[in-house]
């Protein structure tokens, strides 16, 4: 019958079509640019900042879903990612939520499902009385938030570089790998003391000080990637057209490592998370009073050394290695996937 | 090899005096001279001073001589085996580090000596049968010790065997001089910590060597399969291990601070992070030193093993 005959060629569905390169692109952006833009920017905007995530928390659910169908295969990676996605909602929609104010003291030293002043407990509170559940969930912001920038501005710093000392060569790759080489002879804790003691410590100082950690190894892997691109014939097309190193190295070169680099990336999130907790637990990262897992770490290592007390301790342990956990599955469901392919 | 093994150790050299050069030059700046004055007198002592009083405090500590100055003052007295002069401890820098580098020393042993032996059986055994039952319990637990960061690690373990069991004490100050149930916590964090990475990598290994030809044929002709992994497999797959394994001497100097601090250890980490919170520029020099010492030359002696362990670089 001519009914079967034309059958209408089936349309996408909408989950099909979110998944396209450039939707994913606006959905990343719709969920990360409000986010960093509250945590970094947020206290210049005034208390009309929360209009800022309302976009942000749909964002994150689609990306979500959308991971899910693309890594159902891997089940390690589909646990990495709902460990990390967790996170990541609770990081957009922590002023959506019922809290109490993480920075108010109420009721000192208030054990875990108790009840105190007429309201309840879930993690109990610290020292000072601010509620624990409250903190450990506005914590993961920043953490998250100065994590990823980090370890994003370490990539395209480490990225340029690599590109250059691979594809120029020369004096350029001498005196690249020669100061890669400096970088790396540090040990990396101390490598983040000198910085951050000589920049003061805040947040953007981080960022710095993780590039500086981070990026000469991603140059190494960039670097020899590159080495190894350069020799193809597309690149020796593209230098007989007469076109300019730069064009060659983000149009020729950059797409072709990518794929190395973004199992890399997730394993380093994790390198920097922990980095983050560390620091700040060492009084050499963000400021208190606003809530952070390494800071709540610190606070209780000084005050509640007692095993009742010790859930001020385990929640910001159990949340920082439940992200960490959660990247590194991702990666190495990402990395299983890639090796099957 | 000789040839090799002289350009890396210049490489080191250059790489420690361009290290210390930069130090000097970072820590010059007024900022941290007034740092230093501010932690050593106060902050109202630094306000009630005059500028000429100021002037006075930073000649009798040395620091108004320009840096350059300083700096070829410094070599030469580090060449003749003289690191200076600590400002918050006041003492002298080379026995206070050797001190602090022989506790952490200790520390680095154990981990070393425990956590040696289990990666590698626990890697061995997970690489001799890719995908079966022990190898996705030991792939299993060192994801898990991985992921969990060293201060996690430390509370959890302080919190069951110190605050709840109360069989180890919570703290490694050691202020009743030497006590082995102090270290215990310390060790067991890093070693938990580190292990993963180091069976990881041996498992890899394992998984590498046991699929290829020469394993086959030694099955195939019957040797008893004890005897396969023992003398045949056991040879190659430990050679990629052993560089992993040195190269955490740079690791553990890195991970030595959390723990160092969290426990109150008196050891190398501990004196880095608070010559650094305080300005105390010739003991950070000095373990700085120290610490790209450790890191290049375990790097040299990684890649000079693996040179020698290996047959096939070796003789080409």
């Amino acid at each position: 019958m001519s009914a079967a005959a034309e059958a209408p060629i089936p349309t996408p569905s909408v989950l099909a079509r979110l998944s396209r390169p450039r939707p994913l692109v606006v959905l990343i952006l719709l969920m990360w640019v409000p986010l960093v833009t509250y945590v970094m920017f947020g206290h210049l905007i005034g208390p009309s900042r929360d209009i800022l995530l309302v976009p942000a928390v749909p964002a994150t659910l689609i990306l979500y879903v959308l991971a899910m169908r693309a890594w159902w295969e891997s089940k390690i990676a589909v646990i990495g990612a709902t460990m990390v996605f967790f996170w990541m909602l609770m990081a957009v929609s922590a002023p959506y939520l019922p809290l109490i104010d993480p920075n108010q003291p109420i009721a000192p030293f208030t054990l875990p499902f108790t009840e105190k002043n007429g309201i309840f407990f879930w993690l109990g509170t610290d020292f000072k009385g601010r509620d624990m559940l409250s903190r450990a969930i506005w914590g993961c912001q920043r953490v998250i938030v100065w994590g990823v920038t980090a370890t994003l501005v370490a990539y395209v710093v480490g990225t340029a570089f690599g590109l250059i000392a691979g594809y120029l060569g020369g004096w350029w790759d001498e005196i690249i790998s020669f100061l890669a080489n400096v970088l790396l002879s540090f040990p990396v804790m101390v490598l983040f003391i000198l910085i951050l003691n000589y920049l003061g410590q805040s947040g953007f100082n981080i960022v710095i000080a993780v590039t500086f950690a981070s990026a000469p190894a991603i140059m190494r892997i960039v670097r020899g990637l590159a080495l190894d691109i350069k020799s193809r014939d597309y690149v020796y097309a593209a230098q007989t057209r007469g076109e300019h190193p730069i064009w060659i190295m983000v149009i020729e070169l950059l797409p072709n490592v990518r794929g190395p680099i973004i199992v890399d990336a997730c394993l380093r999130l994790g390198y920097t998370t922990v980095a983050i907790t560390t620091l700040t637990f060492l009084g050499l990262g963000l400021q208190p009073p606003d809530p952070d897992w390494g800071l709540m770490i610190k606070e209780a290592a000084n005050t509640a050394m007692i095993f009742k007390f010790s859930y001020m301790l385990i929640i910001p342990a159990l949340s920082v290695s439940s992200l960490i956990l959660g990247f590194n599955l991702m990666a190495d469901g990402l990395r299983e996937m890639s090796l099957r392919d | 090899m000789a040839k090799l093994l002289l350009r890396r150790l210049g490489q080191m050299v250059l790489i420690m005096a361009v290290v210390s050069l930069i130090l000097f030059i970072v820590f010059d700046s007024d900022k941290f001279k007034k740092q230093i004055a501010v932690n050593e007198l106060g902050g109202f002592g630094v306000q009630a001073l005059t500028e000429q009083e100021y002037e006075n405090w930073l000649t009798s500590k040395g620091l108004n001589v320009p840096f350059y100055v300083r700096y070829v003052d410094w070599v030469g007295d580090v060449l003749r085996g003289d690191f200076g002069f600590s400002f918050e401890k006041n003492t002298a820098v080379g026995p206070l580090l050797a001190e602090r580098l022989v506790a952490t020393g200790i520390l680095g042993f154990w981990v070393f000596a425990l956590m040696i032996p289990i990666a590698l059986t626990t890697g061995v055994v997970a690489g001799m049968k890719e995908g079966s039952v022990q190898d996705r319990t030991v792939s299993f637990i060192s994801v898990l010790t991985t992921s969990i960061p060293e201060i996690a690690t430390a509370i959890f373990l302080t919190v069951v065997f110190a605050l709840g069991l109360g069989w180890l004490p919570t703290k490694s100050a050691m202020t009743q001089g030497f006590d082995w149930t102090q270290l215990v916590l310390p060790v067991a964090t890093l070693v938990l910590y580190d292990f993963g990475y180091v069976a990881r990598m041996t498992r890899a290994s394992m998984a590498e060597v046991m699929i290829s030809q020469y394993i086959r044929t030694a099955i195939l002709k019957g040797i008893p399969y004890r005897r396969v992994i023992m003398r045949h497999a056991l040879r190659n797959a430990l050679i990629a291990p052993f560089t992993v394994i040195v190269l955490q001497l740079n690791w553990l100097l890195s991970g030595v601070v959390v723990v160092e601090v969290f426990f109150q250890y008196n050891g190398f980490g501990r004196l880095l992070l608070d010559a650094a919170l305080f300005g105390d520029i010739y003991v950070i020099q000095a373990a700085t030193l120290v610490a790209v010492f450790i890191a290049v030359f375990s790097q040299i002696i990684s890649d000079v093993g693996y040179t020698l362990l290996n047959p096939r670089i070796r003789f080409s």
